[in-house]
């Protein structure tokens, strides 16, 4: 068998295939170690705090090659850095000033301004009430924040900021960063290159403190590019491959295997127990699967081991039954199990010793085809909203895209990157599984 | 005369298998969608909840003391669970169910309205039902006799460039149509913009009988194609590998020495028998579809069976869950037992009777 095994060699395809299911199989290696299963869970639920710094639905950093303009990436300004003035105004209070520069060299707009505030060494419960102003290369001046009044700490967001707009006549994020006395809209301002600043102006106890940060959201980020909740898509992207390879693999083996040790059983034992199988292949045919799925997932578990479990069980009597059944009348009849059951074995080792180990390369190539129509169940359970709730899946990134109107408002690479480990995956078996096809069955080898 | 006997008796052995298939197919339907009697419980407590309601807000129950209202409550919401059955033990009433199904008698839905303000299952099931069809019957149609045409001229250049294309090309049959649905929607509704990203007509539904189709037309061509790159490589791939079989048989030999046409050998030596496996390997695919159907048709917003049947589970409507189960378990069947007629026309081992039938 192992001979046959390596005339794979000879199909390119099937190098090709091998090569990607390698790579997958690095891919969720390195992924279950990297990002251990209990933290991509929390990564994926998002909760308050874990993704601030990422923009909403930025595209890959990858776009930046094919496009001519150098497309905004985030710039985060840390107050430890920012130039510090004091002045003292009374015994125990202060004047402060501090003044964050953003270096901005990009040729589009950012997406957000968002500043993070928090203030250190003040008695709790106390109002702190700071000014902003805002100064482009121009040397413009725009009064952001007058007196804003703030507890411990704030999240400001400059540029949602609905009396900034009305002031500005544009968004914050367009308006800040062109020229500010114009009153136009977004799409007919220009971009400023060269370097902002954030006054920020308070008065402070005389030993308290600003800290937190100011971010310019950018247009692009990451490898892969972030979705509506900030999310970065790597995470999934690379949890996918687990995931995925998992529920493919089981099903496949569970199936394959079940489905093969019964027609074998079957078809030796003929009689009842063969036809009692053969009519359950018939009828198990028409069990609309794919709604029994859905049913389980909507009343009572979206868990994806339950799924994989009625996978498996509604695949045991499937079509494959009747292949099988067909090869294996014919193996009953060859020579060395007639003389296997001259010599006195038993049924039970004729079936698993001789009989199935012979069968064994008629379904290998089976096995390896199968899986990626499991990988695919998952991500279609996925897409129509039945997906494991907790885990993040190819499928989910998909199902999330697509309730978002990714492919309607332009966020392409949201539904492209995912389909694209999908199809890899799909193809990267089948091609496998094609061309053990051809070494095993030698009916198709002489094609 | 005696070959339509036998034809008669396959048919009628494989409607009561397939018959047999169907009452399986419901009765799974129900256990699962009835939770083991968890979902009767859940009705009950609604019941429960809008008779209180109602007993509450009747004027003429509000001086009675509270203990009293509460015993007019439990006696009607008793009266409301016997109406509907709720009493009977759980076999009982999932035989009830059973039969109800069986019978197309389908019951009223929870929630879900028909177009027609109607709540009838039956009636928002059949509303759909046209969109599926024309949806899946085209590409059935269309996949099959565009496979089996192509399969037949690849096995007839067998080795050229086009040969080799397809048969690399077999592996992308492995991602189901919604997958490629996605990708068209992509190229030719979100990039090009000149198809549309789903539904089935424009809105409004344009008034004109010609207009109206042109619009349903123009929807369908992605879904339609979708199904369509989905299937064809590893149809075209495998039929090709049964002409190919076929057409390496003595007889085919035989027949070419006798100096027959190259027509008239394909026709006779080559299609005839390997039709059949062909219908088999047809079969499984039309059941695939319709399975297939239910996410694309929620890719693709058409408005069929599959996405009424994804509504009716989110929203929990048992009584129309059960009975898009129905009408699947019968559609299923119906394609098989068509198929399994048209195979035993044209395979004439069944016509003959002779020998059990053998997979390919």
């Amino acid at each position: 068998m192992w001979r046959t095994l390596k005339e794979i060699r000879r199909y390119p395809s099937a190098i090709v295939g091998l090569f990607i299911i390698g790579a997958l199989i690095i891919l969720a290696i390195y992924t279950v170690i990297a990002i251990p299963y209990s933290r991509a869970i929390d990564l994926w639920r998002a909760g308050p705090g874990t993704w601030d710094e990422n923009p909403r639905n930025a595209w890959p950093v990858w776009l930046d090659f094919f496009t001519p303009q150098k497309l905004p990436r985030t710039i985060i300004v840390d107050l430890e850095h920012a130039e510090v003035r004091e002045e003292e105004v009374s015994e125990d209070r202060k004047k402060v000033e501090l003044v964050l520069p953003v270096n901005f060299g990009y040729d589009g707009f950012p997406s957000e301004i968002t500043l993070f505030l928090n203030t250190e060494g003040i008695a709790p419960g106390t109002r702190v009430r700071y000014s902003a102003v805002w100064e482009n290369p121009l040397g413009q001046r725009v009064e952001i924040a007058k007196r804003r009044s703030m507890r411990g700490s704030e999240i400001y967001y400059i540029s949602q900021d609905p009396q900034l707009i009305a002031t500005l006549g544009a968004p914050g994020e367009y308006a800040l960063f062109s020229d500010v006395n114009l009153r136009v809209a977004a799409a007919q301002r220009t971009v400023l290159k060269g370097t902002y600043r954030l006054y920020l102006q308070a008065e402070l106890p005389k030993e308290a403190r600003f800290t937190g940060r100011l971010i310019v959201y950018g247009r692009i980020h990451g490898l892969a590019g972030t979705d509506h909740l900030r999310r970065d898509l790597t995470v999934a992207l690379m949890w996918g491959a687990p995931v995925a390879l998992a529920f493919g693999l089981l099903a496949a083996l569970g199936s394959v295997l079940s489905t093969f040790v019964l027609a074998g059983v079957g078809s030796w034992f003929g009689g009842w127990v063969d036809s009692l199988f053969q009519r359950l292949t018939e009828i198990n045919m028409i069990i609309p699967m794919l709604p029994i799925l859905i049913m389980i997932g909507q009343f009572y578990s979206r868990s994806l081991w339950l799924m994989l479990g009625v996978v498996i069980l509604l695949s045991i009597f499937s079509a494959g039954m009747k292949t099988y059944r067909a090869m294996f009348l014919q193996a009953k009849e060859a020579s060395y199990i007639e003389a296997a059951r001259a010599y006195g074995a038993g049924s039970g080792r004729l079936i698993f010793r001789y009989l199935l180990p012979k069968m064994v390369p008629v379904i290998l190539p089976t096995l390896i085809m199968v899986i990626p129509s499991y990988v695919f169940l998952e991500a279609a359970l996925s897409v129509i909203g039945l997906g494991d709730p907790l885990l993040p899946t190819w499928g989910k990134i998909i199902s999330d895209a697509r309730t978002a109107d990714a492919l309607y408002k332009g966020y392409y690479y949201w539904v492209i990157e995912p389909a694209i480990m999908l199809m890899l995956t799909g193809f990267g078996f089948a091609m496998v599984g094609y061309a053990l096809d051809r070494v095993f069955n030698p009916r198709l080898r002489t094609l | 005369m005696r070959d339509f006997l036998r034809v008669a008796r396959y048919s009628l052995v494989k409607a009561i298998l397939l018959g047999f298939a169907v009452v399986v197919a419901v009765f799974i339907t129900i256990l699962i969608v009835n939770m083991g009697g968890r979902l009767d419980d859940i009705r009950k407590q609604e019941i429960l909840n809008q008779v209180a309601l109602q007993v509450t807000a009747n004027p003429a129950y509000q001086e009675l003391p509270p203990s009293e209202v509460r015993r007019i409550i439990e006696e009607k919401a008793q009266l409301e669970y016997r109406r509907l059955g709720l009493d009977k033990p759980f076999l009982v009433r999932t035989a009830a169910y059973l039969k109800n199904a069986i019978t197309l008698n389908l019951g009223r839905s929870e929630n879900l309205l028909s177009d027609t303000m109607s709540r009838e299952v039956r009636r928002i099931i059949i509303e759909r039902l046209p969109s599926t069809l024309i949806l899946f019957g085209t590409s059935s149609i269309l996949l099959f006799f565009t496979a089996v045409f192509l399969a037949l001229a690849l096995s007839r250049h067998y080795g050229s460039w086009f040969d080799r294309l397809v048969v690399s090309l077999a592996p992308t049959s492995t991602a189901p149509g919604w997958f490629y649905g996605i990708f068209l929607i992509l190229i030719f509704a979100a990039v090009l913009r000149i198809l549309p990203f789903g539904g089935m007509v424009d809105a409004p539904p344009p008034k004109e009988t010609g207009a109206y189709i042109l619009s349903l037309l123009k929807h369908m061509i992605l879904p339609v194609l979708s199904m369509f790159v989905g299937g064809l490589a590893s149809s075209v791939y495998s039929w090709r590998t049964f002409f190919l079989i076929y057409s390496s048989e003595d007889y085919v030999e035989l027949a070419k020495a006798k100096g027959l046409s190259g027509r008239t050998i394909e026709r006779r030596y080559i299609l005839r028998p390997t039709l059949p496996p062909i219908i088999t390997s047809f079969t499984l695919m039309v059941i695939g579809m319709w399975l297939g159907a239910i996410i694309l048709e929620s890719v693709f917003n058409w408005p069929g069976m599959g996405s009424l049947y994804i509504a009716a589970v989110n929203s929990n409507d048992t009584p129309t869950v059960v009975g898009i189960n129905v009408i699947y378990g019968y559609l299923l069947a119906g394609s098989v037992f068509f198929l399994d007629f048209v195979y035993a026309l044209v395979d004439p081992r069944v016509r003959i009777g002779a020998g059990e039938k053998k997979g390919v």
